[in-house]
């Protein structure tokens, strides 16, 4: 599944998604007909309508081959929150079988494939925003571990890391004060760490934060984990 | 765009207010993390066995309170039963004016402020005083809680020390002590006149009857110690099955309340005083408070009734910290007042159906949370229930025409390929409310639709687009 977003605005995750899934070995299906996966209408109390969209995205996906998200947001979207949309209907159980081969893409390449370390060489400061999705998951530690593995990264903490960045989806533009200062404050803690790059396993985060710092003149480079794998194997010619 | 009145509120919020909050909040959640994780190896796993037992008493409450009042009634405890809040201050003022008392001390309890006994026995000519210092300060500024163990958590040392000057408390002195040593000269005097004392409690003991009470500032054990009549004010959900599970609930809640591993003061009250005991009230008063418990429990949503009031979820919340308690209209604000106002405010839900929207679903809450109650979960269900209870939303997009769109991928497709017109025309030209509300404070990032489709589909690798 490449997201929504990453469809609409961030092509070159949804590609690094790719390349990285083939350099280890996968073959990468792209279903045509997916859309999204249902989040804004859920979070947004419209449960029915999201249940439309649900059973869209789980006729496209039909099979048995494990689905990959490279969104800690739209894998929990699927794996937790379209369980609860479906408690009471009658097609619950292909919910639940279609949750059971979602995965978010860092948790899939290091607790799926078993992949602990990564090859190749990127030279960054990196400062990694564990972004909400992926509490009680193993997708933060995962990318944590990938990312220190690989030769120049230097992982920085910052902040009140724990902290949600206030983007929630139709959050941002419902409660935009509270979500702004949310903004403010991730940026803050993040800034002083001086990064040269800001990762993160959900474009949601980046495209909130990245887009306030932009505004204000002052951008800040943010990528997706897999970006990262992703360059760090072109860097050394091993993609 | 119009937007929601929790973040409306926020906006307007003094900078002074907002500082002490955040503090205040955020020093509470750096206490618990210390103590809980210094003191034990993995204390997501207490987290998770103290919400199995709490969720067995919700589930088990048919069986447990009458078990509990039997208990009571064995060990020399009225017991009363208060459908409402309503009748719960009415058996309150109906046992003072049996002992003519008219006068009370009051110890710290959120079901009292939820009753609003206070309010209600000053109307009917009884002298209430909070003893709790928070509490006591806000009843002489007139003032409501703000959070659930720090009562005063929006107001600053200098906030305090005017409302203590303007009520005669003595002059201008913004020293924390001082502040104290007035209110406890006031309170001493207080205590040896009033006739009963209230309480609420922490938890009850099915097992024995045992109520327990945790404070930090000794006043309540200084108002039962001069009072002859004790009235504790519980809600229905307080109860645990054995004492020994106390061990585990106290270890949790001081830890996630304050971070201290216990609290001052941990009272452990068995009934009145008995024939061998010198002091203590002569006759003691349970007043069980349903208020709308019973219709939670027959909600979806009944996980909410494990909670404690430890305030860990306000402390972590982001939308709490930036926008106060006072925020979200209730006696119990942050991510548990978002759930639990709406659904005890019964008929009232749609006047509180706000609230579950003002989260942006991090699920901090869940992860501080005591006994784990799945906060987000119950949110979203709210917020289901509001939609289908057609009660509308301000600023929310409507979702109806996008999940069409979503389930018909020729039309999404072309879509996405549109949508870089959006690269080229102005913003400001888009009849789309959330987009310039979006531009107010964000740049939008370049319309790219349609561009890793297309990338896929030309390449000659193994992977393919179906």
């Amino acid at each position: 599944m490449a997201t929504c977003l990453c469809d609409a605005f961030y092509d070159d995750v949804a590609r690094a998604t790719v390349e990285v899934l083939e350099y280890l070995g996968c073959t990468v299906e792209f279903p045509a007909g997916q859309t999204c996966c249902g989040q804004p209408a859920f979070n947004g109390g419209d449960w029915e309508a999201s249940r439309k969209v649900v059973r869209h995205t789980v006729k496209t996906f039909a099979g048995d081959v494990p689905v990959i998200v490279p969104s800690g947001s739209c894998a929990a979207m699927m794996f937790h929150e379209a369980l609860l949309e479906f408690e009471k209907e009658a097609d619950l159980p292909e919910i639940e079988a279609f949750a059971r081969r979602t995965w978010e893409l860092v948790d899939f390449i290091v607790n799926g494939l078993g992949i602990k370390t990564w090859p190749g060489r990127y030279d960054a400061v990196v400062a990694f925003h564990r972004s909400c999705h992926l509490r009680g998951s193993k997708s933060g530690e995962a990318a944590t571990t990938l990312m220190s593995s690989i030769l120049g990264v230097t992982l920085v903490p910052f902040g009140e890391g724990e902290q949600c960045c206030g983007f929630g989806g139709t959050f941002s533009v419902t409660f935009p004060n509270i979500s702004g200062a949310m903004g403010d404050l991730k940026l803050d803690h993040i800034r002083k760490a001086n990064p040269s790059v800001l990762v993160s396993a959900d474009m949601s985060c980046m495209m909130h934060l990245g887009g306030i710092a932009e505004k204000e003149s002052k951008p800040i480079k943010t990528q997706h984990v897999v970006q990262v794998l992703r360059d760090a194997l072109k860097n050394a010619n091993l993609l | 765009m119009k937007t929601q009145p929790i973040d409306q509120f926020a906006a307007h919020l003094k900078a002074d207010t907002r500082a002490a909050v955040y503090d205040g909040s955020k020093k509470g959640y750096d206490a618990r993390i210390k103590t809980l994780f210094d003191h034990f190896e993995d204390p997501n796993r207490l987290r998770v066995v103290a919400g199995e037992i709490k969720q067995h008493v919700v589930e088990n409450l048919d069986t447990y309170l009458p078990q509990v009042e039997a208990k009571l009634k064995a060990n020399g405890v009225i017991v009363h039963w208060a459908a409402t809040a309503e009748a719960a201050n009415q058996a309150v003022l109906d046992i003072m004016r049996a002992r003519n008392a008219t006068k009370m001390v009051k110890s710290k309890t959120m079901v009292s402020e939820e009753t609003g006994l206070g309010h209600f026995l000053e109307k009917n000519g009884v002298e209430c005083v909070e003893t709790d210092l928070g509490e006591f300060i806000i009843q002489i500024d007139n003032d409501h809680p703000s959070h659930l163990v720090k009562p005063i958590i929006h107001k600053n040392r200098r906030d305090i020390a005017m409302s203590f000057e303007k009520h005669g408390l003595g002059a201008y002195n913004d020293d924390p002590q001082t502040i104290t040593r007035r209110a406890r000269a006031h309170l001493r005097k207080k205590y040896l006149e009033s006739d009963v004392a209230l309480t609420g409690a922490n938890f009850i003991s099915a097992e024995s009857g045992r109520l327990v009470l945790v404070t930090n500032e000794g006043n309540s054990r200084f108002c039962l110690a001069a009072a002859k009549t004790h009235i504790a004010m519980v809600g229905i959900e307080k109860i645990l099955p054995r004492d020994r599970d106390l061990a585990l609930l106290l270890n949790l809640l001081a830890r996630s309340a304050t971070g201290q591993q216990l609290t001052v003061y941990t009272e452990f009250i068995t009934g009145p005083k008995s024939a061998a005991q010198p002091d203590g009230p002569e006759e003691m008063h349970v007043v069980f408070v349903d208020n709308g418990r019973t219709d939670v429990l027959a909600s979806e949503c009944r996980e909410i009734l494990r909670c404690i009031r430890c305030g860990a979820c306000l402390n972590v919340c982001p939308v709490y910290r930036q926008a106060s308690g006072h925020a979200y209209r209730s006696v119990y604000p942050g991510p548990v007042g978002a759930v639990l106002t709406p659904l005890l405010a019964g008929k009232n839900f749609p006047a509180f159906a706000d609230l579950p929207k003002a989260s942006s679903l991090c699920g901090a809450c869940n992860e501080v949370c005591p006994v784990n109650i799945p906060i987000p979960d119950l949110l979203l269900r709210l917020r289901d229930r509001a939609k289908q209870e057609h009660i509308p939303s301000p600023g929310t997009p409507p979702m109806g025409p996008w999940a069409v769109l979503a389930s018909r991928p020729m039309i999404w497709k072309t879509a996405l390929t549109g949508g870089k017109a959006i690269n080229y025309v102005s913003t400001k030209l888009i009849p789309v409310p959330a987009l310039h509300t979006w531009e107010n404070k964000h740049s939008l990032p370049e319309w790219k639709g349609g561009v890793f489709r297309k990338w896929l589909r030309n390449r000659p690798a193994k992977s393919s687009s179906s």
